[in-house]
Formats: structure tokens, sequence, C-alpha cells
């Protein structure tokens, strides 16, 4: 579980996070979610304490992470973020096993039992056959693909991850975060995604926080924060909820003059006009 | 089936690589000692390797009857193995120093004196030469105020770099960079000031790097362990230097604090280069060259690239310095002419190769 309690964040004088609190639990997929800059990266980042809060604090089932070694955090969370090694020529192999490098003491070596969890950790996200390929010639999904694998060779029970669909066509953002859906479902993992795409946001998370300014503009349950008359003035755009056999779909259009616009099902369609 | 067994009892192909490069560092060894043996064999007066090989077996593992005559023994032990010893020593030192110092600040042109380490070492060797300082140091005089300088240039260099509690890739480089071309020219201006022509060519000697103060003595012993002890200690923090070099935000996730990891990193190559630098002067392109060649060799994971460049570093610099000595003799070549001469048009040739993959 992990606890941000009345957290903000400032950029020199440009504040990030106004006191933002949130609880993301195991079993559950959280979403961030709000427009460019409304600071879900850096409310993200400041949950594995890649950046400090300024006021208040994050609690890793209950215990301040200022009080945890870097590399005791790194035990019990993973992070997904996009970095690569630039020109150093590493192989996707040698990136997957750096997720053992919180289990292992400064001085030891990979042992068979890392190489087992990476190898098994690309396997389950469909990259095994990449293994002997240097990262930086991997296409962008690879890529994605392989950061996940090192973070779940990292076998911490809470994983981070920012924009993990980026750069993915449909089927691998689906598969992708289906994969992430089921560590929370099936092993408990708690589980917090910054997401772009409401309707993504809408299909995987439980329940979602959606920021606007660096504050809370509104969370609980992902289909009561997903809403027409909450999104529309957030996003200022209009949103209309259309309803789906299982779930339901977002649509979006630019605001102004209304466009005209004529469902086939007037009944299944709710509609705001902000 | 076979197939299938020997992915499932190495998926990864980790076995296949650390075996290769086992072989790998093997023939390096090998090479190595070969290296050792006829670089002290060759010079103005030939000694047959054979007797090198038990001279050397004589004195350092006490096996074998002395057997050979006084004067093979002076060349050898006396003379050449010293210098040979301190060659290896030095090219070790940078090229492990170099290989660090490019995934420290994440960048592939990074040497070993970027720190600014062989200005601060050059003004105090000036100082030395010029001036007479550190003369408290007795017959170590030279070594020990170049040492000082390369101390003195470093602190201010770490200093600089970690304001704010940090110490970021970006602010060590300006440091290292600001500092050196500071310390270049106070260099400079102690030869202008001092009007000695001998005294500037001393110097102008020693920028250009030589090993021929080598002796037996505390000197070329402190080199040896510092060098073998960089060694050790970097190989040991290869994956660490494998999520540094990646980028900070990554070893954070993967539990290494960059600014800690980064300064530990920032004292142990300092000290390596500035003992390194103290004893032989700035021997340039070694610590930029050797790192991308043991790269090619045994793949970019630090854990093995860095011992591979550790005995290439040493291998390539005994040779040029058999090349300093013999090539103009009687006349010394300095030896940082020749690792340049040998080391651009190389590295101008892996440029052109090297990293072709995307």
């Amino acid at each position: 579980m992990i606890t941000a309690d009345g957290v903000s964040f400032s950029y020199g004088s440009r504040r990030a996070l106004a006191e933002v609190s949130l609880q993301a639990v195991g079993g559950q997929v959280l979403g961030l979610v709000g427009p460019n800059g409304s600071g879900k990266t850096t409310l993200l980042r400041t949950l594995y304490h890649a950046l400090r809060p300024q006021t208040g604090a994050v609690l890793l089932d209950g215990v301040d992470l200022g009080r945890r070694k870097t590399r005791d955090v790194a035990r019990e969370i993973s992070v997904v973020v996009q970095e690569s090694p630039g020109d150093l020529p590493l192989l996707v192999s040698d990136m997957v096993l750096l997720g053992r490098t919180p289990h292992r003491s400064a001085f030891a070596a990979n042992r068979e039992r890392d190489h087992a969890i990476a190898a098994e950790a690309l396997e389950r996200v469909g990259a095994l056959h990449l293994t002997d390929h240097p990262f930086e010639g991997l296409s962008g999904g690879e890529r994605q693909r392989v950061l996940i694998a090192r973070a779940l060779a990292q076998e911490a029970s809470h994983l981070l991850l920012d924009e993990p669909t980026n750069h993915l066509d449909v089927r691998y953002q689906h598969e992708v975060l289906d994969l992430v859906r089921d560590l929370a479902i099936n092993a408990g993992h708690t589980v917090v995604v910054v997401l772009h795409d409401l309707n993504l946001a809408a299909t995987y998370c439980d329940r979602v926080v959606l920021l606007e300014g660096g504050r809370i503009a509104a969370s609980g349950a992902a289909d009561e924060v997903l809403v027409p008359e909450t999104l529309a003035p957030v996003y200022e755009v209009n949103v209309r909820r259309i309803l789906l056999d299982d779930g339901f779909q977002l649509v979006f259009s630019p605001r102004g003059p209304a466009r005209a616009s004529s469902p086939s099902d007037p009944s299944a369609l709710e509609r705001t006009q902000a | 089936m076979v197939m299938t067994v020997r992915r499932a009892a190495d998926p990864l192909g980790r076995l296949r690589r650390s075996r290769r490069n086992t072989i790998l560092v093997t023939v390096l060894l090998t090479l190595l000692s070969v290296t050792v043996l006829a670089t002290t064999a060759l010079g103005p007066v030939s000694v047959d390797p054979g007797t090198v090989a038990r001279i050397l077996a004589g004195k350092l593992f006490a096996v074998g009857d002395p057997t050979w005559d006084a004067t093979a023994e002076g060349i050898v032990w006396a003379g050449r193995f010293p210098r040979v010893l301190l060659a290896v020593a030095v090219g070790a030192g940078l090229a492990v120093c170099g290989m660090a110092l490019q995934a420290m600040v994440r960048n592939m042109l990074a040497d070993p004196y970027l720190l600014g380490i062989n200005s601060g070492a050059s003004t105090g060797a000036a100082l030395s030469i010029l001036f007479g300082f550190g003369l408290g140091f007795g017959e170590y005089a030279l070594t020990g105020s170049a040492f000082l300088g390369a101390l003195a240039a470093s602190l201010l260099v770490f200093f600089v770099a970690r304001a704010a509690g940090t110490v970021t890739s970006v602010r060590l480089l300006l440091a290292g960079v600001a500092v050196g071309y500071a310390l270049s020219a106070l260099t400079s201006f102690l030869i202008f000031m001092s009007g000695s022509a001998e005294g500037s060519r001393s110097v102008m000697f020693w920028l250009l790097g030589s090993l021929a103060l080598a002796s037996w003595g505390v000197p070329l012993l402190i080199v040896v362990v510092v060098v073998i002890l960089t060694i050790g200690v970097l190989t040991a923090w290869g994956t660490r230097l494998d999520a540094l070099a990646i980028g900070d935000e990554t070893a954070h996730i993967l539990g290494v604090s960059a600014t800690r990891f980064r300064t530990q990193l920032l004292l142990l190559v300092s000290l390596c280069v500035g003992v390194v630098v103290a004893a032989s002067g700035s021997i340039g392109f070694v610590g930029l060259v050797i790192p991308h060649l043991a790269r090619r060799l045994a793949g970019a994971a630090h854990a093995w690239s860095l011992p591979a460049a550790a005995l290439m570093g040493g291998i390539f610099l005994a040779w040029a310095d058999l090349l300093a000595r013999t090539a103009l003799q009687p006349r010394e070549l300095p030896i940082g002419i020749i690792t340049a001469l040998v080391g651009a048009p190389f590295l101008l040739y892996l440029i052109r190769s090297l990293y072709r993959t995307t």
C-alpha cells in the first residue's frame, strides 16, 4: 500500500503539486489522469521518491519513504519509466538482469536464480527472443516491454508505470495493461499507472485520480470519476459517454459550436455541453 | 529436443556469453604475460626471453637456481622490469578509470583527464621542476608534488560539482573542463615566469608522459596497489555502473542513489588517476580508446568490459613504452606522442565501425 499524505512539490517557484493525498492499495489498479502539466508524472515520481515531497509525506505500508534506504525501497517498488542507455550498447538481457540489482549486495555477481527470474520476466512480456539484441536497436513497443520485464524481474509488490502505453500499437496497449491488471488482481500487487488515454483508464483501472493544476479534481471508482460532467471542465472539450455491453467508451470533440451528430441510439448516450 | 534443453538451461544466453568472456580474459592474460616477457627482453641490449623468465621467476617467486649473469640481472630486474610493471599498471588504471568516467558522465568521449586531474598534476610537477616545490619529499619530490596537484584539482572539481547536495553528470563535466583550463593556464604561466629553457623542456617532457622515472620504490608499489584495488572495486560495481550509465532515474529505481554512487566513484577514480598521473605524466588516449575496444570485444556490461579494458590497457601501454624507449635510441620519445599517434587513427576507425547497430 502506498499512501500520499498532503504531498506538495514545486519546481523553483512553479507549483506542480498542492496538498495531494491518495491511497493505492494492493489488488487494485489506480490510474492517474489529467491534462498535460496537471502533475501526473510529478505525483508518480514522488511516490517512489525520485522527487522528495517538500511538504507532506509518502508512506509505503505505513512507513515514511524518507526513512527507508533507496535499495530497500527498490525491493518493494518497481517503476517503468522511459530512459535509454544512449551510446552504451547494452543488450536486452543486460537490461532485464539490472532488475535484480536491489536483491544483490554491492559486490555479488548474478546467480543462476537471477537469470531464471529475468528469463521468466522476458517470457511473460513476450520478448524472450530479443534477449541477444542491443536495447537501443529495439522498436518503441519492444523497449517498453523490456522495461516492464525489468520491473517484473525486480519482484516488487508495488508497480508504478509512467505512460506504459506510449509508442505501443493498439494490440500491445491492451496486452501491456492486461498484464499489469493481472499482477494486481491475481498477484495482489499495488499498481499505479499514469495514463493519457481515458478509455484505457476506464477499461483497466479500478480507481482513478483526476488531477488539474497540481490538485485533485476528482477521485474514486473509475466509472464515477470518468463522467462527462467531471471531465469536460478539466479537459475543456465536449465529452460524451457511450454505454457498451461491457462498460463504456468516452468520445471527445472540440468545444465551440456543437457539431451535428446523430447517434443511432439516443438512449445509449449521456451528453454534456459544458 | 536438444535445442529446448539448452534453451531452458541458458535462456538468456548468459552462460554462453560468460564462457566466451572467460576465454577472452584468458587469452588477454596470456598476451599480457607474453608482453611482459617480450618488452622486458627487448631494448638496446636484448636479453634472451628464457633468461628473463628465469630471472623474474627467481626474483618474484624464489623459483629455480640463479644461474644467470649479473649484467642480465641488472638490466632485467633493476632496469626494465619495474618500468614494464609501471607501464602495465598505468595502462590498466587509465583504461578502467576512462571506462568508469564514461559511464559516470554518460558520455563516450570522456577520458580520465576529464576531471582536470592531469592539469592539477602538471601544475604540481611544474612547481617542483621549476621552483623546487616539494623538496620535503626527497627523491620523490616530482611525484609527490604532482600527486598533491592532482589531489587539489580533484577536490576543487568535486566541491564545485557537488552544489546543492547532488552531483550531476553535466555539472561534473563542466567543472572538470573549467578547472582543467585554469590549471593548464597556471602551468603555462609558471613556465613563462621561470625563464629557464632547461626547466621548460623538462616540464614539456613531463606533460607528454614518460615512464622513465620507474624504479623499485614506494611510488611504484603505491601505483600497483591502487590500480589493482581500483580494478577490483570497479568490476564488482559493474551492474551499478550499468544502471548509472542508463540514467539517474534508472539508478534510483534500481536502488542505487545516483549522487552517492557518483561520489564514491569520483573519489576512487580521482585517487587512481592522481596516483597514475603523478608517476607517469599525462599519457593521453589510453583511457579513451581502450574502453571502446574492450566494449566491442567483451560487450557493454561493465562486469566483463572492465577487466577486459584493464588487461588491454596494460598490454597496449607496455608495447607503446617499448617503442618510446627504442624507436629513436638513445633518445627517449615521450610515450604520450606514441599513444596519441596510434590512438587517434584507431579511434577514427572505431567511430566509423562502432555502434552501427541503430
